[in-house]
């Protein structure tokens, strides 16, 4: 009988695509819109946000991704300028 | 002693785009509190991660077949052993490290910072026995606990972590008991009587004080615990929106206190200390109540003995704290 070995274990599950080839941005109903007028520039909705769905370089106005975006809300929500609104 | 880390808003998202640890596409719910965790936990790395995951929600939505959102070394365990792997993970580093096996090589690095990662259901109930164990050993590892207070993955059943009065759909709202007629287990209480150096509550509405927490549970020599508050809107029937106020509102009413152990001694930070030393600024539960779907019975004329015994559990928590804090 041959000695089994930890190389003779199948390979099982193991997921090899990155997750962000897998558009959760669908889910949405409503989509962030930033008015730059208004934005501080604080990082709030870069911070709060489930998804990293809100781009942002830490100086300028920030960006929401709408490709992974699922609309939740938490950035209008905690924007402390109010220059997030949730549309349609 | 390493320097103290103190995070800044304006170098964060560099940090993250170049390592972002954790990626979007992952199919947590619209809102959900924990995914905002784990995405303070990887603000907070000072070396890579390698993460142990228990079964659970966490899991379940990162790493759905043929995707994952880690990039991070990171293994799926069973429920009930998240404490366990990460502890062979930590005695398989020491044991490179000291062999020098892989001294030589510039392609691998067993310079890393092992953290283990269980819900409430993976962590007061199932996984209590690995995680004391493992504590008991004296592994240099991270637990972290999100709370989301049910175990949500399998569909919002009740855990020792569910609070008084919670709707789930095993403490369903009848004529006779309306909601969990039990306690939420003080877990942190358990773990800290392991003496171990460190352990700390967090809430990610209070990202600076979560995002120094975490480095110091990284940083520290041994065991340490982090008990991370994970609002849920799917099993909490919150609205998406409300997670971070809610997040807030936990603190800001004293059912989720802001503290650290750290060698068994006891300090209130943030928000929490404030309000101890300022007692007017505790709000009523109720405020944190009415927003959830599940507490709604708790708002009725007739159950109004319901909110008292939530507000009398809160306020009694939040003595046995000030009384325990050394630093008020
Ligand atoms: C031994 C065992 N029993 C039951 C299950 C089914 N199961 C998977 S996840 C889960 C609940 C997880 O609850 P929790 O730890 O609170 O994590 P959450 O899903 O809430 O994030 C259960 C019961 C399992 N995987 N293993
Ligand atoms: S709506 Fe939610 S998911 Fe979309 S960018 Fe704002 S916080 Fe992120
Ligand atoms: S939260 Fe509002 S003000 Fe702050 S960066 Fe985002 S959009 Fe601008
Ligand atoms: S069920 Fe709750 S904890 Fe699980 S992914 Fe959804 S919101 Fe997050
Ligand atoms: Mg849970």
């Amino acid at each position: 009988m041959s000695k089994r070995g930890w190389q003779e274990i199948p390979i099982a599950g193991i997921p090899f695509l990155e997750s962000t080839e897998y558009h959760t941005g669908d889910w949405k109903v409503f989509r962030p819109v930033i008015d730059e007028q208004k934005c501080v520039k604080c990082g709030n909705c870069w911070m709060f946000c489930p998804d990293s769905a809100i781009e942002w370089d830490g100086e300028s106005v920030p960006k929401p991704n709408y490709k992974y975006c699922k609309g939740c809300g938490i950035c209008a929500e905690e924007c402390p300028a109010k220059a997030i609104e949730m549309v349609r | 002693m390493a320097k103290e880390f103190v995070p800044n808003i304006r170098q964060l998202p560099k940090f993250m785009k170049e390592d972002p640890g954790i990626l979007p596409g992952h199919r947590a719910c619209a809102g959900c509190g924990c995914a905002i965790i784990l995405r303070q936990l990887m603000m907070a790395r000072r070396k890579p991660l390698v993460i142990a995951n228990a079964t659970g929600c966490m899991e379940v939505v990162t790493t759905i077949f043929p995707y994952t959102a880690w990039k991070t070394p990171w293994i799926h365990v069973a429920f009930e052993n998240a404490a366990a792997v990460a502890a062979g993970i930590d005695a398989g580093r020491n044991k490179l490290q000291r062999s020098g096996r892989f001294s030589d090589d510039p392609d691998v690095s067993v310079d890393y910072d092992v953290v283990a990662l269980a819900g409430d259901g993976g962590t007061y109930d199932i996984g209590l026995q690995a995680l004391s164990g493992a504590l008991e050993r004296w592994h240099n590892f991270l637990y972290i606990l999100y709370d989301n207070e049910a175990y949500m993955n399998t569909g919002i059943q009740r855990s020792g972590g569910t609070p008084f009065g919670a709707w789930t759909t095993t403490t369903p709202v009848g004529s006779k008991i309306k909601g969990k007629p039990l306690t939420k287990k003080p877990i942190v209480d358990i773990v800290v009587a392991h003496r171990i150096p460190y352990a700390a509550t967090v809430s990610p509405a209070y990202w600076v004080d979560a995002l120094k927490k975490f480095r110091k549970g990284l940083e520290t020599e041994g065991p340490a615990f982090i008990h991370a508050f994970g609002v849920c809107p799917r099993g909490w029937r919150t609205d998406t929106k409300d997670t971070i106020k809610l997040s807030r509102l936990a603190v800001e009413t004293c059912f989720f206190p802001l503290y650290e152990v750290v060698n068994s001694e006891w300090y209130l930070t943030g928000p929490s200390l404030t309000i101890a030393k300022n007692p007017e600024r505790k709000k009523p539960v109720e405020e944190y109540l009415k927003l959830q779907g599940r507490f709604r019975h708790m708002l009725l004329p007739e159950n109004k003995w319901m909110l008292e015994k939530f507000q009398e559990l809160v306020d009694e928590n939040w003595e046995i704290i000030l009384k325990r804090a050394k630093n008020v």
